[in-house]
């Protein structure tokens, strides 16, 4: 049933997408499967040239696939553009649209009126957002005086004019500042928690964007989906035992006395920290990394300890990071992916010398 | 973090967002048409240095042929013609080099996408970009037109000026249906396209007379009537301005022309629907058009 909140927010099934160029054709996507439900926020993680840009301009209808198919929301990306274009938006970081000459409620309005609201409530709801997204003070400050960060705020507001159904966040912190950045990402969480129903695909390669906002992420590499889960999923997939660093008052025979324990994998000595800090008292603690077969056996571990007269001052149990996830399933890290990405598969790579005054990396 | 506008104006279900009637269809294309013709309009009041490169220095070059016709004693209509013949250029001028460009800055900047991704009719974008740039010139055209007249003594002899006025309402919307085609045309074909503005912006003003009758041209001034809408504009309205014309007797009536006029629009428009509409879908085939690196 198209348009049916209870169909998939997407559902895309064996995209392929494939570029001419030269000196080969340059296989973007190769097969994805996604299937994202309303109300969700969806995370697409994966290195530059991953794909991730390619697949968000085929579900916002501005690219066809080469094979497969795809629905937003039950509208067909190939056969019910208009239909699809009426309940999304999609914002991009770094975008510069729109006309410097404006201010920015002028050119939030000018969207206003290509989404299709009337005159006066254009005015209304771009006023609103205004104050939403912490524009007062640039209201009538001319768009091309914005620094990078306002400019990222006023560009989410205009994505945010036609209340989408479903909005495209297309590496939308990219460039910002921490500050700038946090920003941004509180308002994509304080907007999709709004009204129910609402759905968020964000594509990013900072790990630690993906791991706070999305419920559900996608690692995507060279045009492939390698995994879909939660963070904790994802992350559960590298960790085989857990990992705890407790840190002690004392701890008479060193380590070794842990590693005995039952359901101890090793013990080892971390760091020795002193207490008193810089006020020159001279008590030493013990910190150990503690590597166990489940958690489970963390209470023999604390029991067994309160035996030597140990004093539990701190107990972190350490996550791996997503990281370390990509690490496992592709072989190599993000920076060296982007590396070999931008070598390989970055298509503005392979294009000939005469069509680089179009090129720019979107 | 929850405010009014993050919760906005739901609706029930996307199926029911995305059910819009035609007169909500319409209502979209047309409030689009305005949105896009907006920065242009504002832009005009925010950069007054347009004044002297869109108007001071235009006036110049219709002032030296004023000179010329002066210096060979030719009769005063003939001031008049150049005259008018000014006022007119600033509206070629927009349709080739603004109006045809514009999608393919568009491309650049960023908002091609956005508009391919919006829900209206790229055709509302391009009528906007059209309305924007026409109230432009017009201020344009009007300022050559009335200073120049009354610096020169310009003196206009109408008997029709219904027709008069309409022709020139014609001759615009003539002009800027080609400028449409053109934008379409600039964005597939990049600079090969501009260069052909470029290789062709003399000889078009050449034959389309902007400084003289052109029946003078013979059978190439015929054929420039036939296909360039400034020609054919500007014939019909120095016959309707300058009653009792001199020179060449003209190759067709104002009327005739008016209706020239009227096929070139309805030609223009036509080729710029289609033109867009393959436009867009090459630009999903290939994506070269609106993802901004291809």
């Amino acid at each position: 049933m198209s348009g049916s909140i209870t169909a998939p927010a997407i559902d895309a099934r064996g995209i392929r997408r494939v570029y001419s160029a030269k000196p080969a054709p340059i296989t973007a996507l190769a097969g994805v499967d996604l299937e994202v439900q309303p109300g969700e926020l969806f995370g697409l993680l994966g290195p530059n040239g991953a794909g991730k840009t390619t697949l968000i301009k085929i579900l916002t209808t501005l690219l066809l696939p080469s094979a497969g198919t795809a629905r937003v929301f039950g509208f067909d990306i190939e056969h019910e553009t208009k239909q699809i274009r009426r309940i999304m938006n999609m914002v991009a970081g770094g975008e510069q649209s729109g006309y410097g000459i404006l201010t920015v409620r002028e050119q939030l309005w000018m969207f206003s009126q290509f989404y299709g609201l009337a005159t006066r409530e254009g005015w209304t709801r771009v006023d609103e957002l205004i104050d939403a997204v912490g524009l007062d003070e640039q209201r009538l400050q001319r768009v091309s005086s914005l620094s990078t960060g306002q400019r990222q705020k006023m560009n989410f507001a205009r994505g945010l004019l036609n209340d989408p159904w479903i909005l495209f966040l297309d590496e939308p912190t990219l460039g910002l500042d921490v500050s700038a950045a946090r920003s941004v990402r509180e308002l994509v969480v304080g907007w999709k928690a709004a009204v129910p129903g609402r759905t968020v695909l964000l594509t990013t390669h900072y790990m630690a964007e993906a791991d706070e906002l999305c419920e559900r992420i996608a690692i995507v590499d060279r045009g492939r989906v390698l995994a879909i889960g939660t963070p904790a999923e994802l992350k559960q997939r590298v960790q085989r035992e857990s990992i705890f660093r407790i840190e002690l008052d004392r701890l008479v025979g060193g380590p070794t006395a842990l590693a005995r324990l039952p359901g101890v994998v090793s013990a080892t000595a971390a760091t020795a920290a002193q207490a008193g800090g810089t006020t020159g008292d001279p008590r030493q603690t013990v910190e150990v990394n503690l590597v166990l077969v489940e958690d489970a056996a963390l209470g023999g571990v604390v029991g067994a300890l309160g035996g030597l007269g140990a004093r539990i001052l701190a107990l972190r149990k350490s996550e791996p990071t997503l990281e370390e996830v990509f690490v496992e399933l592709v072989g190599r890290g993000f920076d060296d992916s982007e590396e070999t990405a931008a070598h390989a598969l970055h298509p503005s790579e392979a294009e000939p010398d005469h069509d680089r005054e179009h090129q720019e990396v979107g | 973090m929850t405010t009014r506008a993050f919760i906005g104006r739901p609706t029930a279900s996307p199926r029911e967002a995305a059910d819009w009637s035609r007169r909500r269809i319409l209502a979209n294309n047309l409030r689009s048409v305005v949105g896009r013709a907006y920065p242009r309009v504002r832009g005009m009041a925010r950069e007054p240095s347009w004044l002297f490169f869109e108007i001071l220095l235009p006036f110049l070059t219709t002032s030296s042929f004023v000179f010329v016709y002066r210096a060979l004693q030719a009769p005063q209509e003939y001031v008049g013609f150049v005259v008018l013949g000014g006022a007119m250029t600033a509206f070629w001028l927009n349709v080739v080099w603004m109006m045809a460009a514009q999608l393919y800055w568009e491309k650049d900047q960023g908002n091609l996408e956005l508009y391919f991704a919006a829900p209206m009719d790229v055709m509302s974008v391009l009528f906007g970009m059209a309305i924007g740039g026409l109230v432009m010139s017009a201020t344009r055209a009007a300022v050559v037109l009335v200073v120049a007249s009354l610096v020169y003594g310009v003196q206009f002899s109408v008997d029709q000026w219904g027709l008069l006025v309409t022709v020139f309402v014609l001759a615009l919307a003539a002009m800027y249906g080609l400028g449409m085609v053109l934008a379409s045309l600039f964005l597939m074909w990049g600079r090969e396209a501009w260069h052909l503005t470029h290789v062709l912006a003399e000889p078009v003003y050449f034959v389309s007379g902007l400084n003289f009758p052109v029946a003078a041209l013979g059978r190439l001034g015929a054929l420039a009537l036939a296909t360039i809408p400034l020609a054919t504009g500007l014939d019909a309205m120095r016959q309707l301005a300058f009653a009792g014309h001199l020179g060449p007797a003209p190759f067709l009536p104002p009327l005739a022309e008016a209706g020239i006029l009227v096929a070139m629009t309805g030609i223009f428009l036509v080729l710029a629907r289609f033109m867009l509409r393959a436009l867009e879908r090459r630009a999903r085939q290939e994506g070269r058009l609106t993802v901004r690196w291809r």
